[in-house]
């Protein structure tokens, strides 16, 4: 039997996070072949066809497949499903969204978040907001799966396999695309970004973030909020780092004005060099700090953006 | 109108959980126990859909052990109509509760299921979407907006790097996100209140749902421990070390 994988892409170019699938799917160690469901998106599929390991990309092309709406994608994966046992995809707002619609239609529960592949239907996930760690044993046919990609390496790009064309599937019609307001920010996603700088309540504004901003550009970093930030309104929930938002593990975290509540080292505490600077020393985010600095960030910050013009 | 609003009574979100390494599993022995924070935010969007005239009713829905009658109590001091329990000896599965929901979406001809985006114990992100598969209707996960445009509900859902906006047909499912209000806290007059609501109870048996899980949890350890409490006293010495030591800059 075989794994599908549906590729996480935005018409115009495909994610890393479709690799990283790849490499736990390999792990599994059946055939791999991609879907990429879309709206003229033959260069994804193109990109996909170069992933190691993958024997063969399928891709579906229609107008409503542009936005990822929940019901005709999950139709479509599902008119597939006879051929694979399993179906992954990474953990992303399009995987959640789509892929325990299709479990359910399956029969099978799926596996959230997998962080280890035991065997062909054991798998490790994290739970209580990664203070557990669940190893789950599968006991139905197909498996249905959803990839937390911090805990895998991208696969390689050393491949130029076939590309298959299919057929949409009909639209089920049930709900309509209005619009799309992506945040264009030149700064790279907090999920695949090398180096994250995060502030907290402690910012006390979203007109603060700026001085972040100003760190973030210098080190080609990420901008991330802990959940008190997003809550207290002083940046959109897309930044949030947590439990609830996106889990990220970058290279190097500096967590600013953060206290470090369970929640927030749910995201984060997989990153290789933690950074803390927190006035209160009693901080719990100082526990899993590599390098804390008991310091107020208004005077830090500037610091340490003169010291990295300095250096740089 | 008629919304649905499922709540799980998962433990408090402040505690910190010990694995029992003997048992495998999660102690929960005197653990303070509460309704999952974005259940309370699909409570709260029930009751304002209701104050501001736009559905009817509003029911309260819980799975699990006879202490879940305390969530659902807690969702009708918040203002709920009335509470359903169906009662279980454990949390079941997500797939087994979507077929426990979908029953009583039939039974009470629900219009709109709310319910949280993710339970903050198993984290599964998945029973609302499941929901949706089987009462084979639209769907809107991660809400931060909700309004009605005559027959039909127009979401706005927070996705990875911004927003979506979607409408949809009735029935419908939404999951609900973190922006998508603040819920109240429940005034101590509603309290007594509550107290009076009815809850209707049911066995999984009533319901003719199959209750065998489909996953076998092995075992459940402890996360491997983070090394950290290492201290700088100046940014000066902490950017020597990021790039001399770790380096990472």
């Amino acid at each position: 039997m075989a794994t599908l994988i549906l590729a996480e892409h935005d018409n115009i170019k495909l994610k890393e996070s479709t690799n990283k699938v790849v490499t736990a799917a390999n792990l599994i160690g059946d055939t791999i072949d991609i879907l990429v469901i879309g709206n003229n998106c033959m260069s994804v599929a193109t990109q996909a066809s170069k992933i190691t390991h993958v024997s063969k990309v399928i891709v579906v092309e229609e107008s409503y497949y542009q936005n990822m709406l929940a019901e005709p994608v999950s139709d479509l994966i599902i008119s597939l499903m006879k051929d694979y046992k399993t179906l992954m995809s990474p953990a992303t707002t399009n995987g959640k969204n789509i892929l325990p619609r299709v479990a359910a239609t399956l029969d099978v529960s799926q596996i959230s978040e997998i962080t280890a592949v035991i065997d062909k239907n054991t798998f490790e996930r994290p739970i209580y907001a990664g203070n557990a760690i669940a190893t789950i044993k599968t006991t139905t046919e197909k498996n249905v799966i959803t990839v937390r990609t911090t805990a895998f390496d991208a696969a390689t790009n050393e491949n130029n396999t076939e590309i298959e064309i299919l057929n949409a599937t009909a639209n089920p019609c049930l709900s309509e695309f209005i619009e799309e307001k992506i945040s264009g920010s030149e700064r790279p996603e907090l999920t695949s970004a090398k180096i994250i700088i995060s502030g907290g309540r402690g910012m006390q504004s979203g007109d603060n973030f700026s001085m972040l901003d100003k760190i973030a550009d210098k080190l080609g970093a990420a901008v991330g909020a802990s959940r008190a930030a997003v809550d207290a309104g002083f940046v959109p929930n897309e930044y949030q780092v947590g439990q609830t938002g996106k889990v990220v593990a970058p290279d190097l975290y500096i967590a600013v004005g953060i206290s470090g509540a369970i929640q927030h080292l749910a995201g984060m505490k997989d990153s290789k060099v933690i950074v803390a600077i927190n006035k209160d020393e009693e901080a719990p985010i100082f526990e899993v700090a590599d390098y804390g600095l008991v310091a107020d960030l208004f005077d830090a910050i500037p610091e340490l953006e003169n010291e990295l013009n300095n250096i740089k | 109108m008629k919304v649905l609003v499922p709540v799980k009574r998962v433990v408090d979100y402040n505690v910190k959980i010990r694995v029992d390494s003997q048992s495998q599993s999660i102690d929960l022995t005197n653990i303070k126990m509460s309704m999952n924070p974005f259940d309370e935010i699909a409570v709260e969007e029930a009751i304002r859909l209701k104050e501001s005239g736009q559905v009817e009713e509003i029911i309260a829905l819980s799975i699990g052990p006879s202490q879940c009658q305390e969530t659902i109590r807690n969702a009708l001091a918040m203002g709920m109509d009335r509470g359903i329990h169906i009662e279980t000896e454990h949390s079941p599965e997500p797939l087994i509760v979507a077929k426990l929901i979908n029953e009583i979406v039939k039974k009470e001809e629900a219009d709109i299921v709310i319910l949280g985006k993710q339970a903050i114990d198993d984290d599964c992100s998945q029973t609302g979407q499941m929901l949706s598969a089987l009462m084979k209707c639209s769907l809107a996960t991660f809400a931060s907006n909700i309004t009605f445009d005559d027959d039909r509900v127009i979401v706005t859902r927070e996705i990875d790097g911004g927003l979506q906006t979607i409408k949809l047909q009735k029935p419908t499912v939404i999951t609900t996100d973190l922006r998508l209000n603040e819920p109240r806290y429940a005034s101590l007059p509603n309290i007594m209140k509550a107290k009076k609501k009815i809850i209707d109870k049911y066995l999984p048996d009533d319901l003719n749902i199959d209750m065998t899980p489909k996953l076998d949890v092995i075992k459940i350890e402890e996360p491997p421990k983070r090394q950290g409490g290492g201290k700088v006293e100046t940014i000066i010495e902490l950017v020597e070390k990021l790039k001399n030591e770790a380096g990472v800059i």
